[in-house]
């Protein structure tokens, strides 16, 4: 309590003795004021341990949303100054990436350590700059960040054991929007740099004060010139950055669109990329639930930040029997919160980012209202100020069910069984967070399984902690900010090369987009039988597609002739088309979620079985790749030993990757489920037809999968003679489909399809190019090789963890435990 | 208080609904205290509010009338005279919420508090206090031999064998009775919480209590292993507010044991405001059983009168 100089300012204290209403509580930001005044409120970009302000250059006027005041100058970044940064982060990392790991953990330490002796000057800054209150800043934002500094100190200290066959990438360029400006930024540096590589960081135009105090802290802390840097501008310097020849790995955070851009501007150019973009999440609310504690939870869930968090719960679900009853209270609940400015302590809601951002919201708001929608809200201050809001009787349709607002905003929607609400909860582009509140565990843990997100929270929302990845599926991302399923963004396999290409310059419009088919060969192979009585030709031996689970003739009916070696047609396959893929994402689709649904070993015992069956015809498919590839028999038998040997590696993999317990600060457990990814598309190189086919097929429908898959365009047949093999090896239909064709067509009409999750392209530059920039469709994930072989036969190259990766996303479900409270 | 919980039949699938997810309402709990504080002339004054709520306690073996003569006088005096007059309260005739003994010292305490001319009520803790391991005769009678004596409120503590073996049928006839016995003195339920085992046999007792015709629903007896906490001060609210909801009838609250500090006090009301609103801020609606309290209380406002902290020897003891 302060002296009673200033007990003169109305009310008294009797009068407050009799409303008994809450005063103001501002945290003083003397300190902060004087850090700005330090720098003369002008700031340049860090690069190399020093300021950077170059003449001439565009300044920002970075202002603290509440008050609307300006804070302090920043400046727009040029490309001779991203080319200064990039020079700076590629000269340290010669040094910084050859440090012993122990020596990098003593630096991430050094940073946590001064973060936390700068963290409330830190919080105030962030408070100011960007309109969320003190108390969030002070209570969640720092934390986090430190908690994930001290994290990534023990990563750094443990990557030698930990991350075996791994190595750093190089130089990283890290994006973040304005809504967490410090949380993302640790979230993005702490794992790049605790695996050997640089960054530069650009933070969210009007949100850069916090990484630049943070610039100045690691300087401070110790950390050597050009390991950390920072670049200010706005979305022309993001390009920059994103597109320099020598930034090896872009990681995002931001909206979708801007995600998708950067999918785009990358592809082709082997820089690694991981994008965290928007959500829509829901809230599920059962019957079942302690309905008072889930009103808890949704005032963490949608007025956390505004609600200008990705993982807002931002789409309410309740059952039926207690909608009434949890909307009345929820809205008695809203009565109480309290919007103001962001150092005032006794606010719950601080100003959302910029006073623009309130009309895009407002205009969502408005839209309902206009739709028929009831709209409830409370009181909030002019300006930059938006108030909580529940919208009810809205439908699926609607703009503000649908969109991704980043506001306070709440839509509410009843739903009868867990069916229906896991329907609606998945009937999104978007797949980022959920949240169940139920006090039945059994239907809590199903629901969390069924629902398509990256983290599901049983009775609470956004909650967060460095042991737990955070990242999403469908058009909310790929890749993970956090636990240790987040290193492998940062990592690439030891044995790969650096992936630095000019992306060659393709028509996106036209690549692949050509069917054409084969006409009728003279020159046939023939192959004849010949006994005593007569030589005679074999009977015909036709190929048709495998998808569903059957045989299929091509839609277009048209085929394609396979030369053998003497350039004679050995086998007509089929040429597949766009209808053929649509059917067989359709048959995959379907029969994905049983397959998933399996248990572990039944899927062991279907890979074991296939690689059995697959032993029995060993002489078969050895003669076959000798007369297609013109290979030795004893280099086609290794092939097919191989190729055994990598279904055992698969089956033996379909029950020991499940996932893991996450050490999180939660009283309780957050399980790592690393889930398929869903429908992955797969074209096959042609080297070595057989054994990459099942290389890259194996651990797809090991990890619950299914696969569309494109074998090798050169030598389709001997993959193809697979489906009796897996027929004969009870493998459900639908899981593995096989169309044979045009590699690039097919690719085209796979990367393109919005139900497929995953492309995996092995084939050309221009290819892998045109799959990374049309994933931007859907947000997929790719994995594509710029035309380099890899040796399938070698263990590393061939199925490495690398395969798991790319198979498996991370789904961590965090449940709560508890009732013990006294005897 | 308003007027008085008439009580209502027991609704046992009511009671039986009840789901209380423990982590969740730590949460909220642990929140509280973050989302919202008081600062300056508002701590000031909602520090002379809580005083207002104490029930000023003494429930000791060795009390005999000296002390509890002068916990009546500083019940009636709770702040000293120059603390007041700076706060420009000298005339608001602030005191505590009630005093708070064991029977025997009932008659002594209404004796004294005649003849400062105080109008404190006197409140008494009953019914085998604090075990409540004794016959329902021998309990019900101490309740009216203590009416008899002029105690204006009983807090009594409910049998938790009954709720620990989910008799709550037995618990609401045993409560129905005693609230009999009581006749015009006011009937705080003590539930004991550190002795029910979950928080949701928390919210169901004190569901039963209110159904029973509870004036008040108290925490604690201070002699558990648990007492006041803010967890189960937020389960008790909830049950309060939902029994106002469906019943338009408005039951009082009482924390009791460990609240020593001035700050735990602005939390508890905090918790009040938040969750049953301005209705409840105020001694007919919410007590907290405290002795040393007040001390800390009547400290934090002499800093804030005089801007500097005062040795403990300075403020008159209860």
């Amino acid at each position: 309590m302060a002296g009673n100089t200033q007990a003169v300012s109305a009310p008294t204290v009797s009068q407050i003795f009799k409303t008994m209403e809450y005063g103001p509580a501002r945290e003083d930001d003397k300190i902060a004021k004087d850090w700005l005044n330090d720098h003369d409120r002008k700031f340049g970009h860090f690069i190399n341990n020093k300021w950077v302000i170059p003449e001439g250059r565009q300044t920002f006027e970075t202002k603290d949303p509440c008050g609307g005041n300006v804070l302090a100058a920043t400046i727009q970044g040029t490309q001779e100054d991203v080319d200064l940064a990039v020079g700076a982060a590629n000269e340290a990392y010669n040094s910084w990436s050859a440090l012993s790991a122990h020596s990098r953990a003593r630096y991430l330490y050094s940073i946590a350590r001064h973060v936390q002796k700068h963290s409330r000057l830190l919080a105030v800054v962030e408070a100011l700059d960007n309109g969320k209150t003190m108390r969030e800043a002070w209570d969640c934002d720092i934390p986090l960040m430190t908690r994930h500094l001290y994290y990534h100190a023990g990563w750094a200290q443990l990557v030698d054991t930990q991350m075996v066959g791994w190595d750093s990438v190089g130089v990283v360029g890290a994006i973040v929007s304005w809504n967490f400006p410090l949380t993302l930024l640790a979230w993005k540096v702490c794992p790049a740099l605790a695996m050997g590589n640089t960054v530069i960081f650009k933070p969210a135009n009007n949100t850069s004060l916090s990484a630049l105090l943070f610039a100045e802290i690691c300087a401070e802390a110790g950390l050597p010139a050009g390991v950390f840097n920072v670049i200010t501008g706005g979305s022309a310097v993001e390009t920059m950055l994103a597109s320099h020849s020598e930034v090896d790995k872009v990681s995002f955070a931001g909206s979708t669109e801007v995600g998708q851009d950067l999918r785009r501007l990358t592809a082709g150019s082997g820089k690694k990329l991981s994008l965290e973009l928007g959500g829509k999440s829901p809230v599920i609310v059962f019957e079942s639930a302690d309905l008072d504690s889930a009103v808890e939870g949704i005032v963490d869930a949608i007025w956390f930040n505004q609600g200008q968090v990705c993982t807002a719960g931002s789409r309410l679900l309740v059952q039926e029997p207690v909608f009434d009853t949890f909307i009345g209270k929820l809205k008695q609940r809203m009565r109480t919160l309290r919007v103001g400015p962001s150092l005032d302590k006794v606010m719950d809601m601080g100003g959302v980012v910029d006073p623009s951002h309130v009309k895009v919201i407002a205009k969502y708001v408005d839209e309902a209202r206009q739709e028929g929608a009831e709209v409830f809200q409370i009181e909030a201050p002019p300006g930059s100020y938006y108030p909580p809001t529940l919208i009810t009787g809205v439908g699926t349709a609607s703009r503000c069910v649908m969109d991704a607002i980043f506001g306070p905003v709440l839509v509410a929607l009843p739903f009868r069984t867990a069916k229906e609400a896991i329907s609606l909860a998945n009937n999104t582009i978007y797949g980022l967070g959920a949240s169940v509140f139920t006090e039945q565990i059994t239907l809590g843990i199903e629901v969390a399984k069924m629902v398509k997100a990256g983290a599901v929270w049983i009775n609470c929302h956004n909650i967060f902690d460095a042991a737990a990845g955070f990242g999403g599926c469908k058009q909310s991302g790929y890749g993970r900010d956090g636990g240790k399923e987040g290193l492998f963004e940062y990592v690439k396999p030891v044995w790969q090369d650096s992936h630095k290409f000019t992306p060659p310059k393709i028509d996106f419009a036209k690549f692949g987009a050509a069917y054409s088919a084969s006409r009728p060969s003279i020159t046939p192979a023939t192959p004849q039988i010949v006994s005593a009585e007569e030589t005679m030709p074999r009977v015909d031996q036709t190929y048709k597609l495998y998808y569903g689970g059957a045989q299929k003739r091509p839609d277009g009916n048209y085929n394609r002739v396979i030369l053998n070696t003497e350039k004679k047609a050995f086998a007509l396959v089929g040429e597949s088309n766009r209808k053929d893929v649509r059917n067989a994402v359709e048959a995959a689709g379907k029969a994905q979620p049983s397959w998933d649904k399996r248990t572990g070993f039944n899927r062991s015992q279907i890979l074991f079985y296939w690689a059995e069956n697959l032993e029995q015809r060993r002489q078969e498919l050895v003669d076959h790749l000798v007369v297609v590839t013109g290979q030795s028999g004893e280099q086609a038998g290794r092939e097919v030993d191989a190729s055994v040997t990598r279904l055992f590696h698969w089956a033996a993999l379909c029950d020991k990757y499940g996932g893991s317990v996450q050490e999180t600060q939660l009283y309780g457990t957050v399980l790592r489920m690393n889930e398929p990814m869903g429908v992955v598309g797969v074209a096959c190189p042609d080297e070595a037809p057989l054994l990459a086919f099942v290389s890259l097929v194996a651990p797809a429908v090991a990890r619950g999968n299914a696969v569309v898959v494109v074998p090798s365009e050169k030598y389709p047949t001997v993959p193809l003679s697979l489906y009796q093999v897996l027929e004969t090896s009870d493998m459900p239909g639908g899981i593995i489909n096989i169309l044979t064709g045009n590699r690039d067509h097919l690719t085209k009409h796979l990367t393109e399809h919005h139900d497929v999750q995953a492309m995996w392209y092995f084939g050309t530059q221009e290819g892998s190019t045109f799959v990374e920039h049309t994933s931007a469709v859907n947000v997929k994930r790719t994995w594509v090789n710029y035309s380099l072989q890899r040796d399938w036969f070698s263990r590393e190259e061939g199925e490495g963890e690398e395969f798991l990766y790319h198979a498996t996303q991370v789904k961590n479900i965090w449940l709560t435990m508890g009732d013990i409270f006294a005897n | 208080m308003e007027g008085r919980n008439t009580g209502m039949p027991l609704d046992l699938a009511w009671v039986h609904g009840v789901r209380i997810n423990l982590p969740s309402v730590k949460r909220r709990a642990e929140s509280l205290g973050a989302r919202r504080c008081v600062k300056k002339q508002w701590q000031a004054a909602w520090l002379l509010r809580a005083v207002t709520c104490i029930d000023l306690t003494t429930l000791s073996g060795d009390d005999t009338n000296i002390n509890v003569e002068r916990l009546c006088h500083k019940a009636a005096h709770p702040v000293r005279h120059d603390l007041l007059a700076a706060l420009g309260m000298e005339d608001s005739g602030l005191q505590c919420g009630a005093v708070c003994v064991y029977p025997a010292r009932v008659a002594g305490a209404v004796a004294t508090l005649k003849r400062i001319g105080a109008d404190i009520p006197v409140a008494a803790v009953a019914t085998g206090f604090p075990s409540g391991q004794y016959h329902l005769k021998t309990r019900l009678e101490e309740v009216r031999l203590t009416v008899a004596d002029g105690a204006k409120e009983i807090d009594i503590v409910i049998n938790r064998e009954m709720v620990l073996s989910g008799n709550w049928q037995g618990l609401y006839d045993e409560l129905v009775a005693m609230r009999g016995a009581c006749g015009e003195a006011h009937m705080k339920a003590i539930l004991a919480v550190g002795e029910l085992g979950s928080l949701t046999n928390v919210y169901r007792a004190s569901l039963v209590a209110m159904m029973a015709g509870a004036d008040f629903i108290k925490t604690s007896t201070g002699k558990e292993g648990v007492n006041a906490i803010l967890p189960v001060g937020l389960v008790m609210c909830r049950a309060i507010r939902e029994f106002y909801q469906r019943t338009g009838i408005k039951v009082g609250f009482k924390p009791a044991g460990g609240l020593r500090q001035a700050k735990d006090a602005l939390v508890w009301l905090i918790l009040i405001k938040e969750e049953l609103g301005n209705d409840w801020l105020n001694n007919h609606m919410f007590r907290i059983g405290a002795s040393g309290l007040l001390g800390d209380i009547e400290r934090q406002l002499f800093h804030y009168v005089y801007g500097r902290y005062a040795a403990s020897s300075e403020l008159p003891m209860a």
